[in-house]
């Protein structure tokens, strides 16, 4: 192989190998050449997205730490801080499901207790193709197991997430996972390494061979050759993690660490070179003093491998003995393997040679890629919907239950039940609900978390789209009643090398900054997922936000479950007239069409009602509440009827007759349009006088009363609350080659 | 009162159940796996996790830790020792109770909220509830599947060993048996979880019922 397959090979393209030749002022040798390799892909360097993420906000009065560490920090009060950060295992899942999503989980939990947070919330975004088809059925069902069989032995409780079905993720399914830890927050660790002389000690598992350039696998596209990328995927192993966390976080009360990171993509070669470059020294390895799970592993290979349950510490000398007598006690491996050393480059050392050595901060300087933004000429065709045409439904009875029977808006129940979400004993609101609340023992306080994304929309109006992602974040958490402070995101989209992706990525970038300033959210941190194509074309992009809120009073919070018979349901929210079918879930699953420019409220009237509704809760006048969302207000009623148990007659004041002969405003639009800004509540009838008070200067209208066992609209639709369920409560992995989610993307 | 909790590599409940023994207002004492000392426990919690990681069986490795020593010779001279999820599962491969459980019927790990009966109150953790007593309590297992030669069940049932059934079957348990208890009556292995519903923030804290009623134990 002569050095241009070999590097070509390594993912290395001939301009970044010159950018090496020049930064060196020499040719790298094989071993540097793999460093380079690994720190320079897209999954470690950032290459293609480093200059539009800068266009993220960052700032805000409760960040404590925000983008370039191992994940985001946020003041709670009381002295508490919340570390949290979502991150992909998409190509690793997509050829080995279990294991890739069981390793994801893994890997973002080490990224918290790098922080020296006790991880304590996990949430999972996942996407798959439809499930008529097998692969996705098997991608589905594997991934939901590797979900449960990782986090559920570690012990930390998954207690949200979300998942998709559509064509466009046929192939090339989504796995985000999310992490949230809690720390005090004198307790925050970096991972900046310090200290001429300090040792560098290699916490965890053995090395092996797994995961040999994994970094660089999920920096391309997927292929027929992927499924040979098998031994790429690492095998993870939650007994080993969870003895890992007990152990990290005891030398963290000992006050042991001078600083630590987890070793994730690229292994050793990553977590030493960003520990040296962040803290402006040279970190030396002894690559043979790594420990080995199989012979005859090459330097390079020990260097990169991404085995998985391992972190890096740095300590003081005179540490040693305690802190490797910690790891015996906890049953996880503890050798000193390097020391902090003050040349600035990232050295290995093996049986006492130097046999590669490069600056640190060259490795964690990836080359950037700006390209131009074009807009797409797929846009023109899609954004095409003559929304006149549509005819109102015969049966309203029918497009209800075909809708809420649809795996994108029933009920999440067989998947959440695989995953233990009380352990812990934190959960307030558990699975099924807006968003996640945990409580924080020893006082009131807690915090509420959730992930949304909305691939659809975004491919749709990729700006509108963006807004519209971190907008559902930030009603899902007002309308539980909690106060949003942060947010991390996963940017998962097609390969930024083609227009339309790096289209997609730079304006979903803007939409999302857009409503981050509007909505006062800073970014903390993130990860990006790019090369999301398979020989079918790119996934919908989907940026996944994973939103965190304060709650002063964690009982002091609303459900979308109706309490009580005769409550009064109230919809509040902008008038009508924006709802629209552009892009909506009526659309795709009533009418088979994916088109349109979704509407969405302005950000401004958005912030107004979020925060209006947040209120409400936080003042005690409202503990029944729901985002109207997919599938419009009937969907969000059911929701609503269904996990309260209780009935609705939709009788209050909204005439029905008037709004079908309205020009404007039909009333298949007013139940299943979307919008944005819109919610239900439910509250006694002794309190609607409070609530009006409280809603002067906005829209509203009372709609009917909770009570009994049916679900009852006027005369367009009468359902019992039994058959809402049957069509609800299905087991997403009983269905057997149904057609589901199956309209194809255009364009 | 002093509560034990034992600690095994992989256990992930022990910080839930150590929580719940201060809520009651009993002292919480850990018990480190590797040391055969009880630490002068008036009674013992196994909690739930994945105890060695679940290797081989769940529960197999862990009923030899050096814990288990101290904690056999405790059960059998009649000290109250509950066993939760993982917990009984450990009791059940140290022989402190009969059977086995296997792998859930319908293959899914389950985490849910479900409906059991007390069925006796003659047992140190039940001794405070009613029998006949509805609870609604949380589940979270893989291998909560309850099985027993057909001579053990009848002794189970003629002896009056159930101490919580289940009002709907989860896991395909055989009888519907959630809990029961040695001959002696001293040692409960149960799979739902007491100590998750043991603050009325969480919803409930119906768990209290069975780890409060142990209380009783310290006044006699």
């Amino acid at each position: 192989m002569n050095i241009q397959e070999t590097y070509s090979a390594l993912g290395l393209s001939d301009f970044e190998y010159d950018r090496i030749l020049e930064l060196l002022g020499r040719a790298p040798n094989f071993l540097e050449l793999s460093l380079f390799s690994v720190m320079w892909s897209e999954h470690c360097g950032y290459k293609n997205s480093r200059p539009l993420l800068r266009r993220f906000p960052n700032d805000g009065p409760r960040v404590l730490q925000g983008p370039g560490e191992n994940a985001g920090v946020v003041e709670v009060g009381d002295g508490w801080a919340l570390a949290f950060k979502v991150e992909s295992h998409n190509h690793p899942s997509a050829v080995e499901p279990y294991e890739g999503a069981a390793t994801g989980v893994g890997g973002i939990i080490r990224d918290i207790l790098a922080m020296g947070a006790r991880p304590v919330a996990l949430l999972d975004s996942l996407r798959f193709g439809p499930l008529d088809e097998e692969r996705n059925r098997y991608l589905f069902r594997e991934v939901v197991r590797g979900i449960g069989g990782y986090g559920n032995a570690v012990g930390v409780p998954t207690v949200g997430g979300e998942v998709e079905f559509s064509r466009a993720y046929s192939g090339n399914p989504l796995v985000n996972a999310m992490c949230v830890g809690l720390i005090r927050t004198e307790d925050l660790m970096r991972s900046r390494a310090t200290g001429d002389g300090n040792l560098v000690v290699l916490l965890g598992s053995k090395t092996g061979r797994d995961g040999i350039h994994g970094a660089t696998f999920a920096s391309d596209e997927l292929t027929e050759e992927s499924e040979s990328k098998r031994s790429n995927v690492q095998v993870g192993d939650p007994f080993a993690e969870k003895m890992l966390i007990e152990c990290c976080l005891k030398l963290l009360e000992e006050g042991l660490l001078v600083s630590l990171q987890d070793l994730g993509a690229a292994g050793i070669t990553s977590s030493a070179s960003e520990m040296a470059a962040s803290g402006g020294v040279g970190i030396d390895i002894e690559v043979d003093r790594i420990p080995r799970r199989e012979s005859g592993m090459e330097p390079f290979e020990a260097m990169i491998s991404e085995s998985q349950e391992r972190m890096l510490a740095v300590i003081a000398p005179e540490d040693e003995k305690e802190v490797l007598a910690l790891a015996e006690r906890y049953g996880i491996g503890g050798n000193v393997v390097g020391r902090v050393a003050d040349h600035g480059d990232l050295r290995v050392i093996e049986d006492g040679e130097i046999v590669g050595s490069v600056p640190a901060e060259y490795l964690a300087d990836a080359p950037v890629y700006e390209r131009e933004v074009v807009r797409p000429a797929y846009l023109d065709d899609v954004q095409k919907l003559d929304l006149e045409a549509l005819s109102e439904p015969d049966d309203y009875n029918e497009v209800l239950l075909k809708m809420l029977a649809h795996p994108n808006l029933g009920s999440r129940r067989s998947i959440y039940g695989q995953y233990d979400h009380e352990v812990g004993t934190n959960t307030v609101v558990r699975p099924g609900a807006d968003a996640a609340v945990m409580r924080i023992k020893g006082n009131n306080r807690g915090f509420a978390v959730t992930t949304d994304g909305r691939g659809r929309h975004c491919y749709l109006d990729p700006r509108g789209g963006g807004a519209a992602t971190v907008a559902e974040a930030y009603r899902n958490l007002s309308c539980i009643g909690a106060e949003p402070v942060a947010l991390t995101n996963c940017l998962n989209f097609g390969s930024p090398e083609k227009p339309d992706g790096y289209y997609q990525l730079a304006e979903c970038i803007e939409g999302m900054s857009e409503a981050c300033e509007a909505f006062g959210v800073p970014v903390v941190s993130g990860n990006v997922s790019l090369y999301n194509e398979t020989v079918m074309g790119p996934i919908y992009p989907t940026p996944v936000v994973g939103m965190v809120g304060v709650l002063e009073d964690v009982r002091r919070i609303a459900t979308p479950a109706f309490k009580r018979e005769g409550d009064m349901v109230v919809i509040i929210g902008p008038p009508y007239g924006y709802f629209s079918f552009a892009g909506s879930d009526y659309l795709e699953m009533i009418l088979g069409e994916v088109g349109g420019v979704p509407a969405r409220a302005d950000l401004s009237t958005e912030k107004e009602y979020d925060d209006l509704i947040r209120r409400l809760v936080q003042d005690g006048v409202v503990d029944t509440a729901h985002d109207i969302s997919g599938g419009g207000q009937m969907v969000a009623l059911a929701e609503m009827a269904l996990a309260g148990g209780i009935g609705m007659d939709y009788e209050g004041e909204v005439d029905l007759d008037r709004l079908r002969r309205s020009e404007e405003q039909n009333v298949d639009l007013f139940f299943f349009g979307e919008g944005g800004a819109s919610f239900l509540v439910a509250i006694p009838e002794e309190r609607w006088d409070r609530l009006q008070d409280a809603l002067v200067g906005f829209a509203y209208d009372w709609i009917g009363y909770t009570g009994g066992d049916g679900f009852k609209v006027g005369d367009l639709i009468d359902l019992s609350l039994d058959g809402l369920k049957d069509a609800y409560e299905r087991d997403l992995f009983g269905i057997p080659g149904e057609v589901v989610g199956g309209t194809e993307p255009v364009g | 009162m002093r509560i034990g909790v034992t600690v095994f590599p992989g256990s992930n409940c022990d910080r839930d159940a150590l929580h719940a023994i201060e809520l009651m207002g009993a002292e919480p004492v850990e018990l480190w796996h590797a040391d055969a000392d009880l630490k002068g426990s008036d009674a013992v919690i196994v909690p739930g996790g994945f105890s060695y990681g679940d290797y081989l069986r769940p529960g197999a490795i862990a009923r030899f830790a050096a814990v288990m020593g101290p904690l056999e010779e405790f059960a059998i001279v009649g000290g109250p020792v509950i066993g939760v999820c993982n917990g009984f599962q450990v009791l059940c491969e140290a022989h402190l109770l009969p059977g086995a459980l296997l792998q859930n019927t319908h293959m899914r790990f389950a985490c849910d909220r479900v409906r059991v009966r007390v069925e006796t109150t003659e047992t140190p953790w039940t001794s405070g509830c009613e029998l006949g007593e509805e609870l609604t309590l949380p589940i979270a297992h893989n291998e909560g599947n309850y099985f027993a030669d057909p001579e053990t069940l009848a002794r189970l049932e003629d002896e009056d060993r159930v101490v919580l059934r289940y009002l709907e079957n989860p896991n395909g348990s055989m009888n519907d048996i959630a809990g029961l208890c040695n001959e002696g009556r001293n040692v409960v292995g149960v799979m739902p979880h007491p100590e998750r519903v043991s603050d009325p923030v969480l919803g409930s804290d119906e768990g209290m019922r069975i780890l409060q009623s142990v209380l009783a134990e310290a006044r006699v």
